[in-house]
């Protein structure tokens, strides 16, 4: 249980090193060193110990095998790269954990996590809470013993953080959202594969995300846009959803009641709650029993005068759906037959308005625009109509009623990713 | 054990008349050093490590209302730089002068029914004042007692001693690493303590001379600057004391268990969940708030205070449990602790909605 003096005399000798090193000028690289932890005894506590000791440009190295852990890992020093050997060689397990609220929390900034599994971790994946420019590439985080309602409730889960890059990672089994990004700014979630999860990825109370190139499959739902009242960060909005494969998602939800996911019915493609300026193209829809799209409301009552419940501006177009609506699940399921019946149309609106505007009308960047293909199926719930006028409504399902479009937000640029 | 304290006592009075500086005195360098010393006593905190009698210029205090860690006894010391002082803050920790450090000791008793006999020091946490702002480190008792050696990556330690009742009591204790420290104590992105605020040191100690008023301890010894008169300074109930008022208790808890984290700078300012003594935004106590990303932890209840019904509120869920990823706090606990559990409920049962 000693702390390793090895890494300790590393680290003063590398500091030495790095002010003998910046009498040369420009020697960019002088002071970055790598730190390699290797399996076997003492591995818990010789990565603590390397992540704390890390200094910014250095590199720690998880080299590969399988580490059983027992207490949470953490890091909290910028411009830190901590590298596995590949999500199947290098396997961080939390089995035995007995401490700790996730697997690895990043409390930092200008942060690499890649080539590494985390498995089985009591409660969230990997973490990070107030970063700047954190980067999650090539991970796997898993539950292995797939869908369980006892498993942690987010895969990859930065929360609170800025220029969020997620690329290329798997989460599997999440009680809640496999990769979830929440109270957020500048995000790409892009080449990742979520499965078996609830949510597989879900963007919530966020700013500026594009969320591309990902496989949502055999989730209880695939992609979730969400905006939810007293939280610290709220009107999530200029999100992009585009060439995604949204698939099969046909797990039963077993997420926990009391979160707000526990409310999405099986077989949901895209949910849009609240937010403003989405965005949903080029997706390719198919096999999802409840529904390929659903916008809608908040459902839940809230106190909160600053929260916009309804969602602003939704742009749909250029997907592709097969097929879908044909097991609708769940109370959501339940109230979008009671109207419409089955199968359920590929895209469904809620149809709730805020009541002036149910009187007035809703201005044009407010507006749910959708362009796709003839044959496309739609419906508009017309909930609002359905409350003030028990005894005289009928659902819509005239998707020409939607035709226009919004104007695209910009590409989501990172600095870690050649952006601004 | 008072004997010797005072042969020792007049000992340094000697020593000190003798050399004109105190015998054990505190170390400025080692405080203010860039990487911590390998050893507790390389600080000369304690003129006796074991029975951890502060050497002069380190004041013991305590605070109305402790973090609950497993029932570990603790030992609080401050020690200001002498010629200068803390300056008083009304809300928050005092702002210690550069130099300045807070020391803590965890120790159990080898039997709760008598628990100030054979206790076992396991570790003693310092937070150290530099110019950049607090490091948090911990040192991890020997066997003999007679050293703490620094423990960056923290450690697990096997205690098995006898509870009130006379039952075995054995727990993993763990010693948190460097990052775990700031797991609790980060405010935004610095470091700062938690105990020393107004409203936890205002109540007696018993000093060696006699029992006092901490603060007016303080003021008088020039180690505070700035403080109000005590009529004017808020004070938290000890939340075990039962003729205090249960919201106050209920909320003395919350503060000092939860809000170093649930506050709207802390670590968990996502939850929108904020406990700070302070709080008057009633949702944002959790009261009809819904969970934000409890996951499991929501126990499958909707609220986190669901008022009249402790069994349906997450706080109690949590705060009951002892399993990773659903128990609150995270760190610094492996058991729960019944009477705060008994405690929160009765005060969730008399909320009105």
């Amino acid at each position: 249980m000693a702390h390793s003096p090895g890494l300790w005399q590393a680290g003063s000798f590398r500091r030495a090193a790095a002010s003998l090193a910046a009498l040369v000028v420009f020697t960019g690289i002088a002071g970055a060193a790598e730190h390699r932890v290797e399996p076997g005894e003492g591995a818990n506590e010789r990565l603590i110990e390397a992540l704390i000791l890390a200094e910014p440009g250095d590199t720690v190295t998880i080299a590969a095998g399988r580490y059983e852990l027992t207490d949470g890992l953490s890091l909290d020093v910028d411009e830190v790269t901590v590298r596995g050997e590949g999500t199947d060689r290098t396997v961080l397990s939390f089995k035995g954990q007995t401490g700790a609220g996730e697997g690895l929390l990043v409390t930092s900034d200008k942060v690499v996590l890649a080539d590494f599994a985390v498995e089985d971790t009591k409660g969230d994946g990997i973490k990070s809470k107030g970063s700047d420019q954190i980067t999650f590439r090539n991970l796997r985080v898993e539950w292995t013993r797939g869908p369980h309602e006892e498993n942690g409730a987010y895969g990859v889960y930065p929360v609170s953080s800025k220029n969020v890059l997620i690329d290329g990672v798997t989460v599997r089994g999440a009680a809640d959202a496999g990769i979830y990004v929440g109270q957020s700014e500048d995000i790409v979630v892009r080449n990742s594969v979520a499965e078996y999860n609830v949510a597989g990825i879900e963007i919530e109370n966020s700013y500026r995300a594009d969320v591309y190139g990902n496989r949502a499959a055999h989730n209880t739902g695939g992609i979730l846009v969400f905006d939810l009242p007293d939280l610290p960060v709220q009107g999530g909005h200029d999100i992009r959803v585009f060439d995604n494969e949204i698939v099969d998602n046909d797990t039963p939800n077993f997420a926990p009641k009391g979160n707000i996911v526990a409310i999405v019915p099986k077989g949901m493609g895209v949910m849009v709650m609240a937010n403003r300026n989405v965005h949903v193209f080029n997706n390719r829809f198919d096999g999802n029993g409840t529904a390929h799209v659903l916008i809608a409301a908040y459902p839940n009552e809230y106190d909160d005068d600053s929260y916009m419940f309804v969602p602003r501006g939704v742009y749909i177009h250029g997907n592709e759906y097969g097929e879908g609506g044909f097991e609708p699940d769940g109370e959501v399921g339940k109230i979008i037959t009671d109207v419409i019946g089955e199968p359920v149309p590929d895209i469904v609106w809620d149809g709730v308005t805020r009541i002036p505007e149910y009187f007035s009308w809703v201005s044009a960047e407010n507006r749910i625009y959708i362009e796709e293909d003839e044959g496309t199926s739609f419906a508009n719930l017309k909930m609002i109509s359905q409350m003030l006028l028990p005894w005289g409504w009928w659902p819509s399902t005239d998707i020409a009623a939607h035709a226009g479009s919004l104007p695209e937000p910009a590409p989501v640029q990172l600095p870690q990713d050649g952006g601004a | 054990m008072i004997d010797s304290r005072l042969i020792k006592g007049v000992w340094l009075a000697g020593a000190f008349l003798l050399s004109g500086a105190p015998a054990y005195a505190v170390s400025a360098e080692a405080i203010l050093a860039d990487r911590p010393p390998k050893l507790l006593s390389e600080f000369g905190f304690f003129a006796e490590m074991k029975a951890q009698e502060p050497a002069a210029g380190v004041v013991p205090f305590s605070i109305n209302t402790p973090l609950f860690s497993d029932k570990a006894l603790k030992f609080r010391f401050v020690h200001v730089p002498e010629g200068e002082a803390a300056r008083f803050v009304a809300d928050e920790a005092f702002e210690f002068p550069v130099g300045s450090a807070l020391i803590k000791t965890f120790a159990f008793p080898a039997d709760f029914r008598e628990s100030d006999r054979d206790v076992r020091l396991i570790e003693t946490r310092v937070l150290l004042r530099h110019e950049d702002g607090w490091q948090a480190w911990a040192y991890v008792w020997n066997e003999k007692q007679t050293e703490a050696e620094l423990k960056i990556a923290g450690a697990r330690v096997a205690i098995e001693t006898v509870d009130e009742s006379g039952e075995p009591f054995s727990i993993a204790y763990s010693v948190p690493n460097k990052n775990q420290c700031k797991g609790c104590h980060a405010l935004g992105d610095e470091i700062v303590p938690l105990g020393p605020k107004a409203r936890n040191l205002n109540g007696d100690f018993a000093y060696l001379d006699g029992s006092r008023n901490q603060l007016e301890y303080w003021v008088e010894h020039g180690m505070l600057a700035g403080a109000p008169p005590l009529t004017e300074t808020v004070a938290v109930p000890d939340w075990r004391d039962e003729t205090a008022d249960l919201d106050a208790r209920a909320r003395a808890w919350l503060d000092v268990n939860c809000a170093h984290c649930h506050r709207r700078e802390g670590p968990a300012s996502n939850s929108g969940l904020f406990l700070t003594w302070g709080e008057e935004d009633r949702r944002a106590l959790g009261i009809m708030k819904r969970p934000v990303a409890a996951g499991k932890g929501s126990g499958d209840r909707e609220f986190d205070i669901k008022p009249g019904d402790p069994d349906g509120s997450i706080l109690i869920y949590r705060v009951d449990s002892t399993e990773p990823g659903i128990m609150m706090p995270e760190l610094g606990r492996t058991l729960a602790d019944p009477e705060a559990v008994a405690l929160l409920r009765e005060w969730i049962s008399t909320l009105s909605q």
